[in-house]
C-alpha cells in the first residue's frame, strides 16, 4: 500500500506517496524527476542507479525507498552542492571538478553510465582526495561502461584530484 | 487519461519555432521533456531530400539549424556532421546546431550502422551547406548591389571584398523564410586546403550535458497520462522461428498489485500499470505457461552448423590453391571458432509510444527512425505516414539490438490500451532477447613458399545470417517468421580476407546455415563477422611467418602491395616501438609470461591494425591484456579526436569480446541473462591504449568506428602464441580454454 513518505534529496524535504519496499530509483526518476540516478539492470550489478546516502554510494535499484527515511540523498544533480558543503564554499560551483574533468578528457561516448561514474569517483575523491591508479581501479570496478571509456574515466578522476589539491591551497 | 490530441509536429512548427521539439543541446529539467499527448491524424511527411530547405534553416539571429536522418550514438556523428556543415556555410561551431531526429523532421539518411554516417552522409550534408551558402551569396549580391564573386563570409557575415564597409549576416537576408529551391548538386565545394574547422579536434557538442546530468535520454522521457509497461517473455529466448508461444495467463497471479493489467496480442504479453515499480512487479510475477521446444545445440554448436544444410557460395575464386598449397614449403592448416555475443547495452531499451485511432507517435532510441517506422505501420495496421517516429538516445548499443523490438512492444501496448506507455526492458529482457552477433566457424588454410611469400590462402566460413523482423511484430502478428538473409557484411568477406595481401592463389567460401533450423535469432553487431574473421585469418598469416622463421611485422609487409596497408602496419609498429624478432623466439620458464602480437583487420572499408602487449598466468589460465595500439586509417579523419575515442573503445570492447563474452544458453533457452551470466571486461582489468590515427587529407571519409576491432582480437591471439608458443583456436580466450590449448 502505497504511503506518504519523507525523504531528504539533494538538501530539499519531499514527501512522496509510495509502497516502502519501491526501490528508490523509481521514486527518484518518477516522483521528483530527477535525471541521475537511472535504470541499468535492477539488480546493482552495473552501478548506473548510484546515488549518495548520507554520503555513501549506494545502488538505487535494489535500496527500499524506507531506507532513506530520514537520511539525507544526493543525486547527481546535487553533487555540486555537495562538493561546496564539504569543502565551505561561499557558492557552490556548477559542476563538480570530476564533471569538470570530464569535459575536458571530453570522456563519454554515449554517457548512459557517468552518473554512476562520477557519483562513484566523487565519492572515492573525498574519501582519498590522491588515489593511485591501482586504488581507482579497485574503487570503480563496480560500474560497468560499455563504451570502452575506462581509461578516460581513470584520466578524468586523475584530473580532478589535481584539480580539487588547486582548489584546497 | 489525455484525449486532447495535439497535431503531430511537423517541420513547418520547427521552423516556426514549434513548442514541442527539444533541440538537440537543449534539455532542461524534467519538464520539458514532459511533451503533450501527441498522436493526431493527418502526420507530416518526411522532408524532400531534393529540397534544400529540407536540409538547413537559417535563422534570424544568424545562426543555423541543420536536419540530419542520422542519430547520434555516442560516437560524435553529430559534432562531426556540424563540423562538415559549418565549414561550407562559412559559420562558426557555436551559430550551428543539430535538430532532433524525427520522421517527419529530418530526411531519411538510412540507417546509423556500418560506420557509415560520415562516410555516405556527409558529403550529402557538405553538398546542402554548399548549396545554401550559394543561395545566400545570390541574395547578398543583390542586397549589397555586388557580383557574388567579389563576396567573403566569415561566421554568417557576407562582405564585399575590399570593401568591408558593405556588408550583411545571412539572418538579415533570410531569416526563418525558406529557400524554395531544389538541390543542384552542383554548387562549389570548398577544397580541403581551405578546410579551418573540417579535420580539427572540436570538442564534442553533446558532452557538457551528459556530464552534468541535463542531457535527455530515451529512458528519462515522460509523458502526461502515460502508463508503465513491462514485456512479458520467458527468460532468455529459444530457437528463432519458436517465437514465445503462450500456452495459459493466470492473470489472478497479479491480483494483488492494483492497477496492473494484462495486455496481450497475439503471443506478444506485457503488462501495464500507472507506478512503474507495479508494472516491474507484476511482469515478474505473472504466471505464464509457455512452450519452449529445446531444439538449440546446446554442446554442439559448431558440429550443427558443419552438419547443417548451407547454402554456399565461392565468394573469391583467384589462381590455383590446391595446386600451390600442394607446392608451398609450409602449410598452416587449423579450424577456428567464434561464439555467439551479445550487444549487451549498458542500459536495456526503452520507448514511448502514444497511439491514436490514425496515428502514432513512438520516441525510441532506434538506429534507423525511417526503417522502424515502417515496421509500427505494419504492426499496428496503420500506413507508414500516420506513423512518427522520434529518436532520443539511450545507452551505446553497436548494433541492432532490442532497441526496435521495444518500439514495437510499446506501440502495441499503446494501441490496445488507448493511452501512451512506456516500456523499459529488464535486464534479462534485453540480453535474453538480443538479436545476436551470430557464432562463426572457419577452416583455414594457408601457404608460404621459403623465401616468405604467401602463395596460397583459403577460408571456407559457417554462420547463419540475421532476422529481418523484430521480435515484438513476430509475436504479436504471429504467422511463419522470414528466415535469416545473409548479405555484403554478413559473408566471409574478401575485402577483409583478400584485400590486405597479394596472394596469388585465394579461394573464399561462404557456407550460408539456415537460421530458421533451430539457432539464435542474429543481428548485426559491431564489426560483424570480422572478429572471428581475422581472429582466423590473422593467426594463419601469423604461423605462417613463423614458419619461415620471420619477424611478424616484416612477414606482412613483405607480403603487402597496398601502401595504405602498410601505412597502418608502418604506424601502429613505429608507435609500439616494434622491434623486429620471431615470434617466441626465446620462451620463459616463468608461471606469468609476456607476448606482443600484431594484426591487420577491417570492416569492408577503412584500414585497421593493433599491436597487443599480454600476460598470460599459465597456471590460471588468465590472459591480462596490458596495453593495445590501434591505428586507423579513415581517408580525411573530419575530426581526429573523434576517431581516437572510437579507436579507443574499439580496443576496450574487442578486449571484452576476445577475453569474456559468450552468450550461453542450454536446449531450451539462453541463460546469459544478467552482468554475472553475461561478463563484460571491468575497470580493474582494462588495457592501456594507445590510438593512432593516421590521417589521409586526399582520401574520402571512410568508417571509422569498427575497424579496428578485429585486428585488435588478432594482436591478442597472435600475442599469446609469442607469450607461450601455443595456439588458442577459439574466442573468447577464458582460462579454461588457455590451460587447455597450453596442455596440448
Amino acid at each position: 500500500m502505497a504511503e506518504d513518505l519523507k525523504i531528504r534529496v539533494n538538501e530539499q524535504e519531499s514527501t512522496v506517496a509510495a509502497d516502502r519496499d519501491t526501490p528508490l530509483l523509481y521514486v527518484l526518476s518518477n516522483e521528483l524527476g530527477l535525471q541521475g540516478p537511472r535504470f541499468g539492470c535492477g539488480l546493482a550489478q552495473c552501478g548506473s542507479c548510484s546515488v549518495l546516502l548520507d554520503g555513501v554510494e549506494i545502488r538505487s535499484c535494489i535500496t527500499p525507498v524506507a531506507t532513506a527515511e530520514g537520511r539525507s540523498v544526493t543525486t547527481l544533480e546535487g553533487l555540486p552542492a555537495l562538493y561546496a558543503r564539504q569543502r565551505n564554499l561561499a557558492k557552490a560551483p556548477a559542476l563538480h571538478p570530476l564533471q569538470r574533468a570530464m569535459i575536458d578528457e571530453q570522456a563519454p561516448q554515449c554517457g548512459y553510465c557517468y552518473n554512476g561514474m562520477i557519483i562513484k569517483g566523487s565519492e572515492l575523491l573525498s574519501q582519498n582526495p590522491q588515489p593511485s591508479e591501482r586504488e581507482i581501479r579497485e574503487a570503480m570496478n563496480g560500474h560497468l561502461c560499455r563504451c570502452g571509456s575506462y581509461p578516460r574515466i581513470m584520466k578524468s578522476i586523475q584530473l580532478a584530484s589535481r584539480i580539487m589539491a588547486e582548489e584546497r591551497r | 487519461m489525455m484525449t486532447s490530441a495535439q497535431p503531430a509536429l511537423s517541420r513547418r512548427d520547427f521552423l516556426k519555432g514549434g513548442a514541442l521539439i527539444v533541440g538537440f543541446n537543449i534539455a532542461g529539467p524534467l519538464t520539458s521533456t514532459m511533451l503533450g499527448s501527441l498522436a493526431a491524424p493527418a502526420a507530416a511527411a518526411t522532408p524532400d531530400p531534393e529540397l534544400l530547405d529540407s536540409w538547413i534553416a537559417v535563422h534570424a539571429d544568424n545562426t543555423a539549424t541543420v536536419f540530419m536522418g542520422k542519430v547520434e550514438l555516442g560516437q560524435g556523428t553529430t559534432t562531426g556532421m556540424l563540423q562538415i556543415a559549418a565549414e561550407e556555410l562559412d559559420l562558426a561551431m557555436s551559430q550551428v546546431s543539430a535538430a532532433r531526429v524525427d520522421t517527419n523532421v529530418t530526411p531519411n539518411q538510412g540507417p546509423a550502422v556500418a560506420s557509415l554516417s560520415i562516410m555516405d552522409n556527409g558529403p550529402q550534408l557538405r553538398a546542402a551547406a554548399a548549396e545554401t551558402r550559394q543561395a545566400l551569396l545570390r541574395l547578398a549580391a543583390v542586397r549589397l548591389n555586388a557580383p557574388a564573386d567579389r563576396l567573403t563570409v566569415k561566421d554568417g557575415v557576407v562582405t564585399v571584398e575590399g570593401d568591408p564597409g558593405r556588408a550583411v549576416l545571412y539572418g538579415d537576408l533570410i531569416g526563418d523564410r525558406q529557400f524554395n529551391v531544389k538541390m543542384t548538386g552542383k554548387a562549389p565545394q570548398k577544397p580541403v586546403s581551405q578546410y579551418r574547422l573540417v579535420t580539427t579536434r572540436v570538442p564534442r557538442v553533446d558532452i557538457p550535458d551528459k556530464v552534468s546530468g541535463k542531457y535527455v535520454y530515451m529512458q528519462h522521457l515522460r509523458v502526461p497520462g502515460m502508463l508503465h509497461g513491462r514485456v512479458v517473455r520467458p527468460r532468455g529466448q529459444g530457437a528463432y522461428g519458436d517465437g514465445a508461444r503462450v500456452v495459459s495467463i493466470d492473470a489472478s497471479s497479479i491480483s494483488d498489485i492494483a492497477g496492473a493489467r494484462v495486455m496481450r496480442r497475439g503471443d506478444l504479453v506485457g503488462v501495464v500499470a500507472d507506478r512503474e515499480w507495479d508494472a516491474v512487479r507484476a511482469a515478474e510475477k505473472l504466471k505464464v505457461t509457455w512452450d519452449v521446444p529445446p531444439r538449440l545445440p546446446a554442446g554442439r554448436l559448431f558440429e550443427a552448423m558443419r552438419a547443417s544444410r548451407t547454402i554456399d557460395s565461392v565468394i573469391v575464386d583467384a589462381g590455383d590453391v590446391p595446386a600451390a598449397l600442394g607446392t608451398a614449403a609450409h602449410i598452416a592448416s587449423a579450424t577456428y571458432y567464434g561464439p555467439y555475443q551479445s550487444h549487451a547495452p549498458f542500459a536495456p531499451s526503452c520507448a514511448l509510444a502514444d497511439v491514436g485511432a490514425g496515428s502514432a507517435l513512438v520516441m525510441c532510441s532506434t538506429q534507423f527512425p525511417h526503417g522502424v517506422r515502417n515496421m509500427l505501420a505494419q504492426t499496428l495496421g496503420l500506413a507508414a505516414d500516420q506513423v512518427q517516429v522520434r529518436y532520443y538516445e539511450g545507452a551505446g548499443v553497436f548494433g541492432r539490438a532490442c532497441h526496435d523490438d521495444c518500439a514495437i512492444a510499446a506501440a502495441v501496448l499503446s494501441q490496445a490500451v488507448g493511452r501512451p506507455v512506456r516500456v523499459q526492458f529488464m535486464r534479462w529482457d534485453e540480453l535474453g532477447w538480443d538479436n545476436y552477433g551470430p557464432a562463426h566457424l572457419a577452416d583455414v588454410r594457408g601457404g608460404v613458399d621459403a623465401a616468405g611469400n604467401i602463395v596460397a590462402f583459403e577460408y571456407e566460413g559457417w554462420h547463419h545470417g540475421w532476422n529481418t523482423a523484430e521480435t515484438s511484430q513476430e509475436l504479436a502478428l504471429g504467422g511463419p517468421v522470414q528466415p535469416p538473409v545473409s548479405g555484403r557484411a554478413r559473408l566471409v568477406n574478401k575485402e577483409t580476407l583478400s584485400a590486405v595481401y597479394s596472394m596469388p592463389n585465394v579461394r573464399l567460401i561462404n557456407h550460408h546455415v539456415p537460421g530458421l533450423d533451430g539457432y539464435l535469432k542474429g543481428g548485426n553487431l559491431r564489426s560483424p563477422l570480422d572478429l572471428s574473421i581475422s581472429f582466423a585469418s590473422e593467426q594463419t598469416i601469423d604461423e605462417l611467418a613463423h614458419a619461415v622463421q620471420m619477424d611478424p611485422v616484416a612477414f606482412r609487409r613483405r607480403n603487402i602491395t597496398d601502401p595504405r596497408w602498410l601505412g597502418v602496419l608502418d604506424a601502429v609498429a613505429q608507435a609500439a616501438g616494434w622491434e623486429s624478432r620471431v615470434a617466441h623466439a626465446s620462451p620463459s620458464a616463468a608461471r606469468v609470461v609476456t607476448g606482443r602480437g600484431i594484426a591487420l583487420g577491417t570492416h569492408i572499408v577503412s584500414y585497421g591494425s593493433a599491436v597487443a602487449d599480454i600476460e598470460v598466468d599459465r597456471e590460471s589460465g588468465e590472459i591480462r591484456v596490458k596495453h593495445l595500439y590501434g591505428a586507423l586509417d579513415a581517408g580525411l579523419a573530419a575530426n581526429p579526436a573523434l576517431v581516437e575515442n572510437q579507436i579507443e573503445g574499439m580496443l576496450i570492447q574487442a578486449t571484452s569480446r576476445a577475453l569474456i563474452e559468450e552468450v550461453q544458453f542450454t536446449r531450451t533457452n539462453v541463460t546469459s541473462l544478467d552482468w554475472k551470466t553475461y561478463p563484460v571486461l571491468r575497470f580493474a582489468d582494462y588495457p592501456r591504449v594507445t590510438p593512432i590515427v593516421v590521417q589521409r587529407l586526399d582520401e574520402r571519409s571512410t568508417g571509422a568506428g569498427e575497424e579496428v576491432m578485429g585486428a585488435a582480437v588478432g594482436a591478442i591471439a597472435n600475442a599469446f602464441f609469442d607469450a607461450t608458443g601455443a595456439r588458442v583456436r577459439e574466442y573468447p580466450m577464458t582460462p579454461d580454454r588457455v590451460r587447455r590449448a597450453l596442455k596440448a
